[in-house]
């Protein structure tokens, strides 16, 4: 499957922007989004990005006050997803001008499409901006 | 599309982010939920504008941890939609809320199948993401045809085909049916020819998911692979947009790489030295850059490219680079590249014995067991597992159980568990062996499972010489003042059984003794006290004449328990009253403790978690199952991911499936052992020491043919050849196109002679599968029937067994099923007939 989810959480535990490519129900969510940023905020800057949790592993990378975190298999390439992560971000940077959380979550809709034009069903589709962007871009023209 | 004009929600978003606390938030969502519930039940007034904010809004709530139980058929409802910013707000929040098992999904499948046959392209790519993010079998069954056309149809720009290669993927793990594999061989080929570095991206997901089922018809896929692999690598023709920090595709080159792993190996030399140059390139040009998402990047394709490196296993040059690679970056500053390194090393050590190499970096490696980080901590401890073997075992397992005491409590269990297997795998010396358990007990008697103990009593019981060593160290930790309930529990029981070879000793005798152990009674649970209260009548056993002043002691304490509350407790102590009555003849009644018989230890089970739920198997998983090397094998990086079977693989022997002859004449067996013609192979059982994975069923042989329950797995089953090759005791032949390494339990030639006396039993296991044969017979004809039982969770495939017949019977097979479902015992019935009779 490779990837099983990524989320988008703050410092403080709200969770900004969730995307599930294997289905869990709303408990389950739950506890595991604060499992998970728990044990990623107990983390400093000297280790490691990387968090086995249960059965998998979390790829995790911190932007001022966002966390990004990503659940994928254990025989992923986990530096890959390191800097997928990035490229999201970069992604988001070029569309919404110097992105912030505050962007995130007013656009929601943007960034999940931008997110569904990059991931599906747990693995990557595109990894051009170019690319990512354009059908968006078109479709704001239009509207 | 945008939200400018939905000022409803923005307001709604800014008010919950202006709430002080959780209370107000959850009062601000509830009123929202309510409000929003109401518009939805008065359907009329709905525009679609308006259902577009609340479905919005519902997503929003639903994403901040509320559970929102309404509102999908709205959302469903809304995919239907004919303009575009409803549409794919359908589409998205649909995605988000539901399931593959939602009963209103089924109802879109129309609508959706409208939009992807329809020409509107947004409205197709719509459609195939939330096929591809949640559709269900349904989905499979109803759309595979048409995703198939899109994703072939030249027609279709990247945009949309890419997306069909998923949305593919995606139908096809839920039914694997829809992708006919025979056509689809040069389909795919066709796929990797393309040059559009996106459809491209998607088409090698496709292809990885494929091929991990079946390399067999994707081998003209191969070259193409390595072509892609080349273009990345020098950078050819790349666009620059998919040119990340001067790395062409990262991702694309890792997919690549990943595909090629599994493939067993590549026939052709031009393909072969192509992608050999490839990665040597990689391996040697990768260097350590200022730009840390570079260096990353870089570093992506590095670790894959030894991964890659590490299956192809062809040259030792190579090889012998990364594991110099590996060495240096397990010492590096950047955490994450340690990380890696460590991660990395154990994994090698399964596919190749370079062992020796890696065992160069050990002291690295146990310094990484104390690093900071703890994920870092945990792969070295997962290396150390895996590199353990007869030189270095003593010095890992004391470093081990010096980190105990200050390892933190997540990792304590494993870390206690792992020591307590390769304590008992390695052990120079059994009271060695004894000494690390009972330091163990010690030190983390709360992590200890009752299984430990057990498995160190079973071994004082089993050795005779080991009796008064392991009572006299036992007897030193319980002198002291605090001691874990464990703790105590080992030692009643062994000073209950053995304290008695120990009498002559000062501090020894059996009162001293009971009062040591009677100390520690009001300290311990219900649990230990039917234990101690064991000990104390095989003390008073053993002391015959019995000493009066221990007797009336002892007498008491069981006259006390006879009123105890606990069943078990009082029916102890009111039998072994009784019984200490009857004077000496209790030696008969409470003599010492037969040996145990010899099990397979079950630690090594706990070693194993549950499964990992991947979809498809990973290329280490496979390569763990063709593993011919003779490291001690660990094929997985930590416990919680699946089956580990740390098999010591020492001798490869071929095991043939013993043909059964007729039971008539004893002196047959002798002949079967040694005859030629398919005829049981003598394979040698492993060195009889009590660290032996010995038969899991071990107890259970004597019954019959077990119901088949836990155990390992492998691909091709019964070895057979068509058997003509003498068989000598290392021979190792390929079955198949694999190479198979199976190391059979237990001793063969013993279960043959066993079951030439008794109609039913296990006949033959090893790690991966368990025959056991029962037996009928009845004048001149006879009936077995063998069933052979799937050790797994995978099913066997491809089953073949081959018996040759002998000249002097008749037999009739019945067929054998071709596949074993996972831990499940298929039965295949010979029957023999004495050729004499045939005239009947």
């Amino acid at each position: 499957m490779g990837i099983r989810f990524i989320l988008m959480v703050n410092k403080q535990g709200q969770t900004r922007l969730a995307q599930y490519y294997e289905w869990l129900t709303l408990e389950e969510r739950r506890a595991l989004e604060g499992e998970i940023v728990r044990k990623c905020l107990a983390r400093n800057e000297q280790q490691c990005s990387f968090v086995e949790h249960r059965n998998y592993k979390i790829v995790y990378r911190r932007y001022a006050s966002l966390f990004f975190l990503v659940g994928v298999d254990n025989d992923e390439n986990e530096l890959a997803i390191l800097e997928f992560i990035h490229l999201l971000v970069e992604t988001m940077d070029r569309h919404f001008g110097n992105v912030c959380e505050l962007d995130i979550m007013f656009h929601l809709e943007k960034a999940h499409f931008m997110l569904d034009e990059m991931v599906m069903n747990g693995s990557v589709v595109e990894t051009s901006k170019a690319n990512i962007l354009s059908p968006i871009q078109l479709m704001e023209k239009a509207s | 599309m945008t939200m400018h004009g939905m000022r409803g929600l923005s307001v709604f978003i800014s008010d919950i982010r202006n709430c002080q606390n959780k209370e107000q938030e959850r009062l601000r969502i509830d009123k929202e939920l309510g409000n929003v519930r109401n518009r939805f039940k008065n359907e009329k007034g709905l525009t679609p504008y308006e259902k577009k904010k609340y479905v919005w809004k519902m997503l929003y709530i639903f994403m901040l941890g509320y559970d929102v139980d309404f509102g999908h058929m709205e959302a469903v409802s809304l995919i239907s939609a004919p303009k575009y910013p409803e549409k794919q707000v359908g589409y998205i929040v649909t995605s988000c809320l539901l399931n593959e098992n939602h009963d209103f999904l089924r109802l879109a499948i129309n609508t959706v199948r409208n939009d992807i046959v329809g020409r509107n392209e947004t409205f197709q790519c719509l459609a195939l993401t939330m096929v591809g993010n949640i559709g269900g079998r349904d989905f499979a069954e109803s759309l595979a045809p048409d995703v198939q056309k899109l994703l072939l149809s030249s027609s279709c720009r990247p945009l949309v085909r890419k997306k069909a290669a998923l949305c593919l993927l995606r139908l096809y793990r839920k039914n694997p049916d829809v992708v006919n594999v025979d056509g689809w061989a040069d389909r795919m080929a066709q796929l990797l020819d393309e040059r559009d570095l996106g459809v491209l991206t998607s088409s090698m997901s496709l292809f990885v998911a494929l091929v991990s089922n079946n390399h067999e018809a994707y081998w003209s896929c191969l070259p193409k692979c390595v072509k892609i692999l080349e273009r990345l690598a020098r950078n050819q023709d790349v666009p620059q947009e998919y040119t990340y920090y001067g790395i062409p595709s990262p991702w694309l080159q890792v997919k690549t790489m990943r595909a090629l792993q599994y493939f067993p190996a590549i026939e052709d030399p031009n393909t072969r030295r192509t992608l050999f140059e490839v990665l040597q390139r990689i391996l040697m040009g990768t260097d350590v850059v200022k730009n840390v998402n570079k260096n990353n990047a870089s570093h992506a394709v590095l670790f894959e490219a030894l991964a890659l490196v590490m299956h192809l296993d062809a040259e030792k040059e190579m090889m012998s680079q990364c594991v110099a690679l590996l060495g240096k970056f397990i010492a590096v500053r950047e955490p994450n590249i340690r990380y890696l390194g460590l991660e990395n090393m154990t994994r090698m050590l399964m596919v190749t014995d370079v062992q020796d190499i890696i065992k160069r970096h050990q002291a690295q490696i146990i310094t990484s067991l104390k690093d900071p980080d703890v994920s870092i901590r945990r792969r070295a401890l997962d290396l150390l597992y895996g590199m353990c073997d007869v030189t270095n075992a003593k010095d890992i397992v004391e470093e081990l159980l010096q980190y105990l005491s200050s390892a933190d409590f997540t990792m304590r269990e494993e870390l206690s568990l792992k020591a307590a297997i390769l304590a008992e795998k390695f052990a120079p010396d059994l009271s060695w062996y004894v000494d690390v358990i009972l330091q163990l007990i010690d030190k983390a008697g709360d992590f200890i499972s009752d299984d430990i103990w057990f498995r160190v009593v079973q071994f004082v019981t089993n050795n005779d010489d080991l009796q008064p060593y392991a009572a006299a160290k036992v007897k030193e930790y319980i002198d002291k003042p605090a001691v874990h309930e464990t703790m105590v529990k080992v030692s009643a029981y062994i000073l209950g059984e053995y304290s008695h070879l120990l009498a002559r000793r000062p501090g020894c005798s059996p009162i001293e003794i009971f009062s040591i152990l009677h100390e520690k009674l009001p300290t311990v649970s219900t649990t230990t006290i039917p234990i101690l209260l064991s000990a104390y009548a095989k003390i008073l056993m053993h002391t015959q004449p019995p000493d009066q002043e221990l007797q009336s002691q002892i007498w008491a304490i069981f006259n006390k328990y006879e009123s105890c509350i606990d069943a078990e407790i009082q029916q102890r102590a009111v039998e072994y009253l009784a019984l200490c009555q009857k004077g000496a003849s209790l030696m008969d009644i409470l003599a010492e403790m037969p040996k145990f018989p010899e099990r397979k230890s079950s630690l090594i089970k706990r070693a194993e978690y549950s499964e990992a739920d991947t979809a498809e198997q990973s290329a280490i998983k496979l390569r763990a199952q063709q593993q011919t090397s003779n490291a001690l094998v660990v094929t997985d990086q930590h416990p919680a991911n699946g089956e580990t079977s740390p098999v010591p693989v020492g001798q490869l022997s071929l095991v043939k499936v013993p043909r059964m002859i007729t039971t008539e004449n004893d002196t047959s067996t002798d002949q079967a052992l040694s005859q030629q013609n398919g005829a049981l192979s003598k394979v040698d059982p492993q060195p009889p020491s009590a660290d032996l994975l010995s038969d899991i069923l071990g107890p259970l042989a004597i019954e019959g043919p077990p119901d088949a329950t836990v155990q390992y797995e492998h691909n091709a089953v019964s070895g057979l050849e068509g058997g003509s090759e003498a068989v000598d005791g290392s021979a190792i032949v390929a079955v198949e196109e694999q190479t198979n390494a199976v190391q059979p339990i237990g001793n063969i030639a013993e279960r043959f002679h066993a079951l030439c006396l008794k109609d039913s039993g296990v006949l033959y296991e090893d790690p991966y599968i368990q025959i056991g044969i029962k037996a009928e017979w009845r004048g001149h004809n006879g009936r077995l029937v063998l069933f052979l039982g799937n050790k797994n969770t995978a099913p066997l495939v491809s089953v073949q067994a081959i018996i040759l017949p002998p000249a002097h019977l008749k037999m009739e097979l019945s067929l054998v099923p071709d596949a074993i479902p996972p831990r499940a015992q298929v039965k295949w019935v010979k029957i023999n007939r004495k050729l004499f009779c045939f005239i009947r």
